[in-house]
């Protein structure tokens, strides 16, 4: 049974809402959730409507080449099929989409720069007949040589990836096949590695990483009468879709509506595009709803992974155990298009030291475009690859010194007032030693897990049913990790979001209802909403209403930031909701009783209250037959970018830290990996709902997992080819893989942030694999520089 | 071609079927229950779990044309199922299964389909909301199957015995945790002791 997962510490004062059933910080249940267990909530790919079209698109089978010619017309000729498009028929002069620079093609033009890229898109009646009709456009493909890592993209006789950039970055980075480049310069590192009475150097490898989200990129375009198209989809932001899809379409975004279907996990991967300009071209061409689900196949190509990386570190210390300095370079592969590249290295410089306090610091990250899949988002973002490799380095630190590693990481952990290598200061709570003092303490998991009273229980081993061991050759390791991840969008990004909040009487009760465009994505947001409401506004019943584009952006589900911006933007949607009600209630009853002018007003329990407790008015009678609404943006306190040169600029808003301590057994003869337990402490700030918090934590830890012993998208580097692009080849944690997660949840309030929250997703997606190659390398004596770790390079037959 | 069956307790028939296609597409897209889902579509994921004939299988994996005279049990079946099972003299699960004639004897009652209401929930159903186990739930209705019957056959489950029969089944968002406290509870439940 795991460690009990009561929050704990000081949550902040609340004085409205606190009598009210159901608000922030207890645990409410989900108000998807029935929905969801009955099989009735519908997902994009659910979705259905009557004569209807499936879409299907044809992908490039090369990574390079240009495309001599393409013929349709056997495809067309097939009966059932609707329309077969190309490149040819776009019908705007913007053919190009990007997050942050246009630069990938709806469908290609001319040359594919991956594999998987799309190449045309066909409808038809029967899915089976527009995945035949797909197989029979002809493309004459003449291959290029492909580029593939950062000697291939930057040789003096590179191809270009992309020839005639004029993107923002061009101007500063030293080669066109490098999509940014950030150095973060502090201090003097020559002079502190004088000082310094052990240096330690290493060079690591983080695999690409897949998202593997259950739910495949699918979504619903119906043609509107007025021209216009609605489309019904699974995404991470429906506004940024928005504005990629309605340029090329030719269309005003007023009538490219968009609607939210339920979401299957998201985790970064559906912050690009996906299907979703392709259904709607269809729908238009054809004047029929067209549907587009990718099989399981086609989601590996049809969205951006995270970003393979190579990482140079140099740690040097003092005998006393105190860093002098880091310097770092962290190389991560793009692939063919931007997607989130340039904000991935503004994480992996500004995060690239890990929390702890370091005065000289010379960093520099660069995004390769080369010819591999495209990489952008994902959970972590940035933040990843560098925790991997700088924890793996402070190991190798305190095993020079002959310190312990977690008395070593405490002795240069940050605090709150500790400047980060941007020079910005960590102005809220940073208790990085007492999170790892919180998941050492942890009671251990027992020696000898897997022996019952009938022997070895072989599911508890290394090798599970394979029945490869009665624990011979088994041994223990134990490893720890701590890590950094930012909040929110970052560098000088207008993040804000938008709530709107309304107020009425139905059905005899007061009933509060919250629109956002927030993508819930299974996170919880709509769970958080309404407690919020329930807290702020004094209610039983709160409406969530279906998200879509009739309201402002809720900016996107990503940057562990929804909680702290939609959320902050519903709770001063409410806020307003409240001085308007008041404003009502003085209206109408001010005359009755003084305490209307006086006392300071609360709505509790479906009623006004005085702060002393008294009732002044029921809000079934304040608000009579009138609504009460509020529409308002809410941002969070501004950031600005980093000095192209110095990595200089208060570039983030809050900070999110979580600790891991991982129990391995391997089994040395067949180099099995069993993680038998991986507990984690997190600083959460404020628990909203301390059930979903844990899940979150849960959920992060085991994607760390995930990518520590077993997940990896094989890419051959002399094709640049996908070679696992399946869940038989591609795999991800069963729950026979994934032991028991104890969690310490820490409550340190943010002063800055909406209740004291801290944004959680993230934090505990770092920590977890380095904790577990730690547990690996601790077990094995082997040094293990790259994830994920395979079974040859645990028995030396790598 | 078409092909007959019974599905949550309903007789079904479904027409123009194509030779290639699944139970699982003639469950979603020609019977109107997408509760199944089509995470893989290649039987590595567990999310489009079925019971056919009592046995839980990945629907992907069964040709429509294989299901002709079987039944199925669904998640949308689900609660209805257990009602039944229970009523059936069953109420400590270990039955050892259902049989083809019980199956046959039930039928699904309607729910509202915009909120769910009016759904009495089966044990592990109830179970996976009130232990979080749910989050993007797209793998829930197949769990929920696989779950179901493992506590069918075995009501006193031991944590690995959880986790072996679970290990089919996919799940991306929750780390399993709560999903192991979600059968835990369920069957707590089940045998009396919450």
């Amino acid at each position: 049974m795991s460690v009990p997962t009561t929050p704990n510490g000081t949550p902040t004062k609340i004085t409205q809402g606190a009598q009210t059933r159901g608000g922030i910080g207890e645990s409410t249940l989900r108000p998807d959730g029935t929905l969801k267990v009955t099989g009735e909530f519908a997902y994009s790919s659910d979705l259905w409507h009557e004569d209807m079209l499936w879409g299907q698109i044809l992908r490039s089978t090369v990574a390079h080449a240009e495309i001599v010619s393409i013929d349709t017309s056997e495809a067309l000729a097939l009966p059932g099929v609707y329309a077969v498009l190309t490149y040819d028929d776009l019908p705007t002069e913007v053919k190009h989409y990007g997050l942050e620079i246009q630069d990938t093609p709806v469908l290609a033009h001319g040359k594919v720069r991956h594999h998987g890229e799309p190449v045309a898109i066909v409808a038809a009646d029967h899915p089976e007949t527009a995945r035949r009709a797909a197989a029979k456009i002809k493309v004459d493909y003449r291959e290029l040589p492909v580029i593939t890592d950062e000697a291939s993209a930057t040789a003096p006789d590179a191809i270009l990836v992309h020839e005639n950039r004029d993107d923002h970055h061009i101007g500063h980075v030293p080669h066109p096949n490098i999509v940014h480049r950030q150095p973060i310069v502090r201090g003097d590192v020559a002079a502190a590695r004088a000082r310094a009475d052990v240096v330690v150097t290493g060079e690591y490898y983080f695999g690409m990483q897949d998202q593997a989200f259950l739910g495949p990129e699918s979504g619903l375009a119906v043609p509107e009468e007025d021209g216009g198209v609605h489309l019904y989809i699974a995404t991470q932001w429906l506004h940024s879709d928005l504005r990629q899809i309605a340029p090329v379409l030719g269309l005003p975004e007023d009538k490219v509506r968009m609607t939210l279907a339920g979401v299957g996990g998201a985790f970064g991967g559906r912050e690009d595009l996906s299907m979703q300009i392709h259904a709607c071209l269809l729908a238009l061409r054809t004047g029929k709803p067209v549907k587009i689900v990718y099989n399981r196949f086609e989601s590996f190509f049809g969205h951006v992974h995270r970003h393979p990386a190579r990482l140079y570190y140099e740690h040097g210390a003092t005998r006393d155990g105190k860093l002098t300095h880091v310097k770092c370079r962290i190389v991560l592969d793009g692939g063919a298009y931007a997607s989130a590249s340039p904000a991935v290295v503004g994480n992996a410089s500004s995060l690239g030291v890990g929390p702890y306090r370091v005065d000289d610091v010379e960093v520099e990250a660069i995004a390769l475009y080369t010819n591999n899949p495209p990489c952008g988002a994902m959970r972590g973002f940035g933040a990843v690859q560098a925790c991997f490799a700088y924890e793996a380095q402070m190991d190798k630190v305190a095993k020079e010194l002959g310190l312990d590693p977690v008395e070593f990481r405490q002795r240069n952990a940050m605090e709150q007032g500790t400047l980060m290598p941007t020079g910005q200061p960590v102005d809220s709570p940073a208790p990085v030693a007492e999170l790892l003092r919180r998941v050492k303490a942890m009671p251990m998991p027992p020696e000898r897990q897997w022996e019952s009273s009938e022997g070895a229980d072989v599911r508890q081993l290394p090798g599970g049913l394979s029945n490869t061991t009665h624990g011979e050759g088994v041994v223990r390791g134990v490893g720890y990790a701590v890590g950094i991840k930012n909040v929110g969008f970052s560098e000088g990004f207008d993040d804000y979001s938008t709530a709107k909040v309304r107020m009425e009487v139905v059905g005899g009760e007061p009933v509060a209802t919250v629109h956002t465009a927030m993508a819930e994505v299974g996170q919880g947001g709509v769970t958080v909403h309404a407690q919020i409401a329930r807290t702020e506004l004094g209610v039983a019943q709160v409406t969530i209403h279906p998200a879509n584009t009739e309201v402002g952006s809720a900016g996107s589900t990503s940057a562990s930031r929804q909680t702290y911006v939609t959320g902050g933007a519903v709770k001063n949607s409410c806020e307003l909701v409240r001085e308007k009600v008041l404003e009502l209630g003085r209206r109408r009853f001010g005359a009755a009783h003084p305490a209307w002018a006086t006392a300071e007003l609360l709505l509790e329990g479906g009623k006004v209250v005085t702060d002393g407790g008294e009732v002044l008015a029921d809000l079934v009678d304040v608000l009579g037959d009138d609504a009460v609404e509020v529409e308002a943006e809410w941002r969070h306190r501004p950031t600005e970018p980093f000095d192209l040169r110095t990595g200089q600029g208060n570039g983030h808003v809050q900070y999110s830290f979580a600790a891991h301590r991982a129990v391995v057994e391997v089994d040395t003869e067949l180099g099995l990996v069993k993680v038998v337990e991986l507990a984690c402490a997190q600083d959460v700030g404020k628990a909203l709902n301390p059930l979903s918090v844990v899940g979150q934590i849960q959920g992060g830890t085991t994607q760390g997992l995930g990518v520590a012993v077993m997940e990896e998208i094989v890419v051959d580097p002399k094709t640049a080819k996908v070679r696992n692009p399946s869940f038989t080849d591609y795999l991800i944690p069963t729950i026979l893989d994934t032991p028991t997660i104890p969690v310490d949840v820490l409550e340190l309030a943010d002063d800055h942030a909406p209740y004291g929250l801290r944004g959680i997703g993230e934090a505990p997606t770092l920590s977890s694999t380095p904790a577990v190659l730690a547990a690996i390398r601790d077990a094995t004596g082997r040094e293990l520089n790259r994830t994920p770790v395979r079974p040859e390079h645990l028995t030396g037959t790598a | 071609m078409r092909v007959n069956l019974t599905v949550n307790g309903r007789p079904q028939e479904a027409d123009d079927v194509w030779e290639g296609e699944s139970l699982l597409y003639v469950l979603r897209e020609r019977l109107g229950l997408p509760g199944s889902k089509n995470a893989c579509e290649q039987g590595e994921c567990g999310s489009c779990t079925v019971r056919l004939d009592g046995v839980p299988v990945c629907s992907c994996l069964v040709a429509a044309g294989q299901a002709e005279g079987r039944d199925v049990v669904t998640v949308e079946g689900l609660a209805d199922f257990a009602r039944q099972r229970d009523g059936g003299g069953c109420a400590s699960g270990a039955c050892g299964g259902t049989g083809l004639d019980e199956a046959k004897a039930w039928q699904a009652g309607g729910t509202d389909s915009q909120t769910g209401e009016g759904t009495g929930l089966s044990p592990i159903q109830q179970a996976f909301i009130d232990a979080g186990a749910v989050q993007c739930g797209f793998c829930t209705p197949g769990l929920l199957v696989a779950a179901d019957e493992m506590l069918e056959r075995n009501p006193t489950p031991s944590d690995a015995d959880i986790r072996e029969a679970l290990s089919g089944n996919l799940c991306r968002c929750t780390g399993y945790e709560k999903i192991m406290d979600a059968v835990r509870l369920a069957a707590a439940r089940q045998g009396g002791a919450v």
